[in-house]
């Protein structure tokens, strides 16, 4: 049986492979970035107010840092119980032109070993979960020196 | 300058894990309060408690719960809920109330009942909630962000993982001495490093745990005070309750992202830095006017970061701080002189009321064998979720 491939929020991201992109969103009037997005309104005090139009954010950013989590987390976070818990990294990563700091998993089998402080990094395409009828996919980050 | 309350009584139910309701910890620490007060409930003019969002149903309305369990007297009567900084909220309602002269004397309490394990968001499917949507998208628990701030500060001051494990010997060695305390064991660092890492860098015993514990204040006008025949009592001079400021560029629980710093220039000195500098402002005083700091070390590596928010010395130079001896027991200023989480494990509304209970015993020169010597003045710093600062200067 097929799954459905339904993203785990919709709006946050879009594309396949090389044009897979975090989508934010940017105020006409004074150019501020929102990711997640702001649909409704501009948070920028400074700001009359604009509209707020869907942008695409830089593919690449450098780590500004990473942890992990040894310990299955608690539910709303979706995981096999039947299986024994396999830690994964987080990465918060710096991007340059937007200035923001966006965190998020990184592919499976990247380990904190594997991750510096300052480390260019990539956004890519990757599967959150999967149930019965649906594949949850989401971004992951991966090291632009890693090309598995 | 704003005017001054008077800290007329402190109480506290022990922390631990008791298996017992939230009201009953609060019920427990409201009368040793007003037993240390010298004050009757049915005095008591107004009630404010921090809710407790785990309690359940009675826990949003904690003021009310508390004043019906104590006995109905009619009060005036607020809840405030503001995560980790629920217990300065409720302070801060209460000093305005009698600053205001709304009310003479307020009961201030906080209590929770806390579950095994990780917080998680409250059930259900919440796409709009941002504490749902980390744990739904990344399973970023709340030391997941400790582990990301330590790693930072590993990187870019140099800290090491010993510099965190002192910290917690440090803590430790004063939870032991502290009966209100739920860890009363000193530890080593070897304990520390033999723990299991639960988020990169950090290890268990890095980590606050989460606690069952209640802590409440009776605060009342300095003229009541004086008419009550507390001639000298410790006073709140400051209270701060600031939001960041936008863009706020550093990761804050429970955010997947920062504002972006594209449009607007951030304002210099981070958001916690904001939180202590608005109550030096208040209470006109510096960080170089303090005998001690209670400061929410939720890990060992926050502890260190609080230093140089608190402007205890520059930035990066926390671990520094710590090696000279600054924070520990005799040194220029020792903080958790309480033990701190580290000791207590973290009951999220009576956590900051618990704060200033401890100030309120060391100004007081009550606070046994931790005391720190001629303490004058105090200050506590937290930062709650979603944007709630949290600092209190206490004087005598």
């Amino acid at each position: 049986m097929s799954r459905t491939r339904t993203p785990v929020v919709t709006g946050w991201f879009t594309g396949e492979g090389e044009e897979f992109r975090l989508l934010g969103t940017r105020c006409s009037a004074c150019a501020s970035v929102f990711f997640p997005r702001e649909d409704a309104f501009c948070r920028n005090p400074g700001c009359p107010g604009g509209d707020l139009e869907e942008i695409p954010l830089s593919r690449r950013g450098r780590v500004w840092s990473y942890t992990d989590s040894r310990y299955r987390p608690p539910s709303p976070y979706v995981s096999d119980r039947e299986l024994e818990w396999r830690p994964y990294a987080l990465i918060a990563v710096e991007l340059e032109s937007e200035r923001l700091v966006v965190l998020g998993q990184t592919v499976p089998g990247v380990t904190v070993a594997d991750l510096t402080v300052g480390m260019e990094v990539e956004v890519v395409p990757g599967v959150l979960n999967e149930d019965a009828e649906t594949t949850w996919t989401t971004w992951h980050w991966r090291p632009t020196g890693v090309t598995a | 300058m704003t005017g001054e309350v008077a800290v007329l009584g402190a109480g506290m139910h022990p922390w631990g894990k008791w298996g017992r309701g939230f009201v009953e910890y609060g019920t427990v620490a409201a009368r040793a309060a007003l037993a240390d007060a010298g004050v009757d409930w049915r005095d008591v003019g107004s009630i404010v408690g921090a809710d407790t969002v785990r309690g359940g149903y009675p826990g949003y309305v904690a003021g009310a719960t508390f004043a019906k369990a104590l006995g109905w007297q009619g009060a005036r009567v607020a809840s405030v809920y503001a995560a980790c900084a629920s217990g300065a909220q409720a302070v801060n309602t209460a000093r305005a109330q009698i600053l205001s002269g709304l009310a003479d004397v307020v009961l201030v309490v906080g209590a929770d009942a806390a579950p095994k394990g990780f917080f998680r968001p409250a059930g259900g499917d919440r796409p709009d909630d941002p504490d749902w949507l980390r744990f739904r998208v990344l399973g970023a628990t709340n030391p997941t962000y400790f582990g990301l701030y330590a790693r930072r500060r590993m990187a870019v001051h140099g800290d090491t993982l010993e510099d965190f494990a002192q910290v917690k010997v440090k803590n430790a060695a004063l939870g032991a001495l502290n009966p209100n305390a739920r860890y009363r064991k000193r530890v080593t660092a070897e304990e520390v490093a033999a723990s299991a890492v639960v988020a990169d860098p950090l290890r268990l015993l890095d980590i606050c745990a989460t606690s069952d514990g209640a802590a409440a204040l009776v605060l009342s006008s300095m003229e009541f005070a004086r008419r009550h025949g507390a001639a000298d009592p410790v006073r709140i001079r400051a209270v701060s309750t600031v939001t960041p400021r936008y863009p706020n560029t550093v990761l804050d629980l429970p955010d997947i992202a920062t504002d972006s710093a594209v449009a607007a220039e951030p304002a210099a000195g981070t958001f916690r830095a904001s939180i202590a500098r608005a109550a030096y402002e208040e209470a006109g005083v510096g960080p170089e006017d303090l005998s001690l700091a209670e400061v929410y070390d939720l890990s060992t590596a926050l502890e260190l970061q609080w230093y140089e928010d608190l402007g205890l010395c520059g930035e990066g130079e926390a671990a520094k701080l710590l090696r000279e001896g600054a924070t520990a027991p005799g040194g220029r200023i020792p903080v958790n002189a309480s033990g701190g989480l580290a000791s207590f494990g973290e009951a999220v509304p009576a956590q900051a009321i618990a704060q200033v209970c401890e100030l309120t015993w060391q100004l007081r020169g009550a606070a046994g064998d931790r005391q720190v010597a001629g303490a004058r003045v105090g200050i506590t710093a937290n930062q709650g979720l979603f944007g709630h600062g949290s600092s209190v200067i206490a004087v005598r």
